[in-house]
């Protein structure tokens, strides 16, 4: 069982590395095998889910090296969740680029691939120095993505997202330096044991180490003040592409709870609560940041750039409780804001397709199909906002009755009740421009096929309220199993037999 | 010794984040460069300063720590293809955009 947790960074492996040499240059064999490819981390993304449901922690050694000496692959629940949760984006933004964006230029199928490849490594990874390697294949894979199909706009973007992602691996990798220097390990299992019994002297440069790693996380995960790269680099992406990149800011908040959560927050080591007097005042602000975003948009797809940040303030609020509540609640709210942003990334592109006016939010002529766009947005946008009867009500009741014991109450409540109404508010005037006013164009017309994708991408939100108990069970035991790391200690350090002849290494 | 190497890394970051603020793509470039290579020295530095001992293990002997040198290794690669993309990256935005500010042509400067 454990060699299957190879098997999601190896097929988009093998594929990405067909596509970019052995395959015929003909498109349709380039899409042949990207959906295959995908289809198969999808039936293999489910028998893990599948598999940690039990709730065993499953680790892999590459090359068979004992853990904490080689790299080691590690799945749970956490991970099998992000692995399902990529691999459902994945077909979605998969399907609409397939109507006609990786025509546009060459490599998209083989560049896919890579993120991929970079996101399910970097979810299943036991290793910080190998979740960088992780976090540099995805970036890369994302930088040339972005930039697909080209243009002017697009380049100004990419070099500003590129640099800042540069700056951002460079504090990484002394993040790194620092951790190793103090602990003499970067394997996450062994690090709980060498930081639980950390000398008092290196107590500071550990903390140093560890808030340096949590500024990497939150650039990726877009927290203020780190998120002015996400809404030019995501508004200006081709869809299919923006709409895969819902999931790079959750790499982002995957991280911090990991890190922070199982790594240094395991047991009472001294720096158990190393992040929490950042992530709630964080949290609040980029939700406080992307709200006014929201209202202020005059473009659909910068509106829901800016919504993801609205979201990553939510996650964060629920992770920065400490508690498995805020925890549950953070994770069924991952679930469905990842789902939902990435349907209306698709969504938006859809109605710039239809209109002359593109995505501005401007009255101008409704786009064609508008009674079936239009209703989609609504449920998009219902979903977002966080109102009855859809998933983002529930994910946002979970987090606000956890809130309820913590100190900050007043102020969590005040700023996600607030959020909502704005978020509301500017959702419902670029509604009322775009479908309510205007007549509609018929010459724009792209058919029925592209609202596909972005339909069955928003479909999830129906859908995790009607199986709202099985999904927050689920969450709630993701949350357990992430919070108390035993289970995930024991499963990687246990598998390592201690090697003859090598004696236990010490730092000097 | 290490007080020399950390003023060095120092100097490097300080120039580096300089250089990285301006308002020109190349300059930006070098400055990432400079970052890196302060970064490359201190992640090798992590390892502890230790000369004339093997990577080994040896019998009691004294060693210096492999993995630092393997992680900047890796460091090394990574940078050097992140550095290559982003010199044609910044190459294709003054074609593209006309101008070599990171932020876009000034008001009045020509599209």
């Amino acid at each position: 069982m454990s060699e299957m947790l190879i098997l999601p960074i190896v097929v988009p492996l093998l594929a990405g590395a067909l596509l970019l040499v052995g395959a015929p240059r003909k498109l349709h064999w380039h899409r042949a095998i990207s959906t295959g490819a995908t289809v198969l981390m999808l039936i293999i993304a489910v028998r893990l889910l599948l598999h940690s449901g039990d709730g065993s922690v499953e680790a892999y050694l590459v090359g068979n090296w004992p853990a904490p000496f080689g790299i080691v692959l590690v799945l749970d629940r956490l991970a099998a969740l992000m692995l399902l949760l990529t691999a459902i984006l994945a077909a979605g933004a998969l399907a609409y680029g397939m109507l006609g964006t990786d025509r546009t230029a060459p490599g998209f199928h083989a560049l896919f691939m890579f993120q991929l490849l970079g996101l399910n490594g970097a979810f299943l990874t036991g290793d910080l120095f190998n979740l960088f390697v992780f976090f540099e294949i995805l970036l890369l894979a994302s930088y040339g993505l972005l930039l697909h199909g080209g243009g002017a706009a697009r380049t100004r973007a990419g070099l500003h997202y590129v640099v800042i992602n540069l700056v951002g691996s460079s504090l990484f990798l002394i993040a790194l330096g620092l951790i190793y220097g103090v602990t003499g390990t970067l394997n996450m299992a062994h690090l709980t044991e060498r930081l639980a019994t950390l000398d008092a002297s290196d107590v500071p440069l550990a903390s140093a180490g560890a808030l340096l790693l949590l500024v990497v996380f939150g650039l990726k995960a877009a927290i203020l003040p780190l998120h002015f790269w996400l809404p030019h680099a995501y508004g200006n992406a081709s869809a299919p592409v923006a709409a895969l990149f819902a999931i790079m800011t959750k790499v982002g908040v995957y991280a911090i709870v990991r890190v922070f959560e199982l790594v240094f927050g395991y047991g009472d080591g001294p720096l158990a609560d190393v992040a929490g007097p950042w992530l709630l005042p964080a949290a609040l602000l980029t939700l406080a940041v992307g709200t006014i975003g929201v209202v202020t948009s005059r473009d659909l797809r910068k509106m829901v750039g800016y919504l993801i940040i609205v979201s990553v303030g939510m996650l964060l609020v629920g992770i920065g409780l400490g508690t498995e509540t805020g925890l549950t609640g953070a994770l069924y709210y991952l679930i469905h804001t990842t789902l939902v942003t990435s349907g209306l990334f698709l969504l938006a592109d859809v109605i710039a397709r239809g209109r002359p006016q593109g995505s501005r939010i401007v009255v101008g002529p409704r786009p064609p199909d508008s009674a079936l766009i239009g209703v989609l947005f609504l449920v998009g946008a219902i979903a977002i906002a966080g109102m009855p009867p859809l998933s983002g009500l529930i994910g946002k009741l979970l987090i606000l009755s956890a809130a309820q014991t913590s100190a900050w109450a007043v102020w969590i409540w005040g700023t996600i009740l607030g959020s909502s109404l704005f978020v509301l508010v500017g959702l419902t005037r670029a509604g009322s421009s775009l479908f309510w006013q205007g007549d509609p164009v018929s010459s724009h017309s792209r058919g029925a096929l592209h609202i596909l994708p972005a339909a069955l991408l928003l479909s999830a939100s129906p859908l995790l309220v009607a199986f709202g108990g099985t999904v927050s069970g689920f969450a709630e035991a993701t949350a357990l199993q992430a919070l108390n790391g035993t289970a995930y200690v024991e499963a990687v350090l246990g598998l390592s037999p201690t090697v003859p002849g090598i004696p236990q290494v010490t730092l000097p | 010794m290490e007080i020399l190497l950390a003023s060095v890394i120092g100097l490097l970051v300080a120039c580096g984040v300089y250089l990285v603020l301006r308002a020109r793509s190349f300059s930006v470039v070098l400055g990432i460069v400079l970052i890196s290579y302060a970064t490359n020295l201190f992640l090798f530095m992590s390892g502890r300063l230790v000369t004339n001992r093997p990577p080994l293990i040896t019998e009691g002997g004294p060693y210096t720590d492999p993995l630092p040198q393997a992680l900047v290794l890796t460091a090394i690669v990574i940078g050097f293809a992140m550095t290559a993309f982003v010199l044609v990256l910044a190459l294709r935005a003054r074609g593209e955009l006309g101008t070599d500010r990171v932020d876009g042509p000034r008001r009045g400067e020509k599209q």
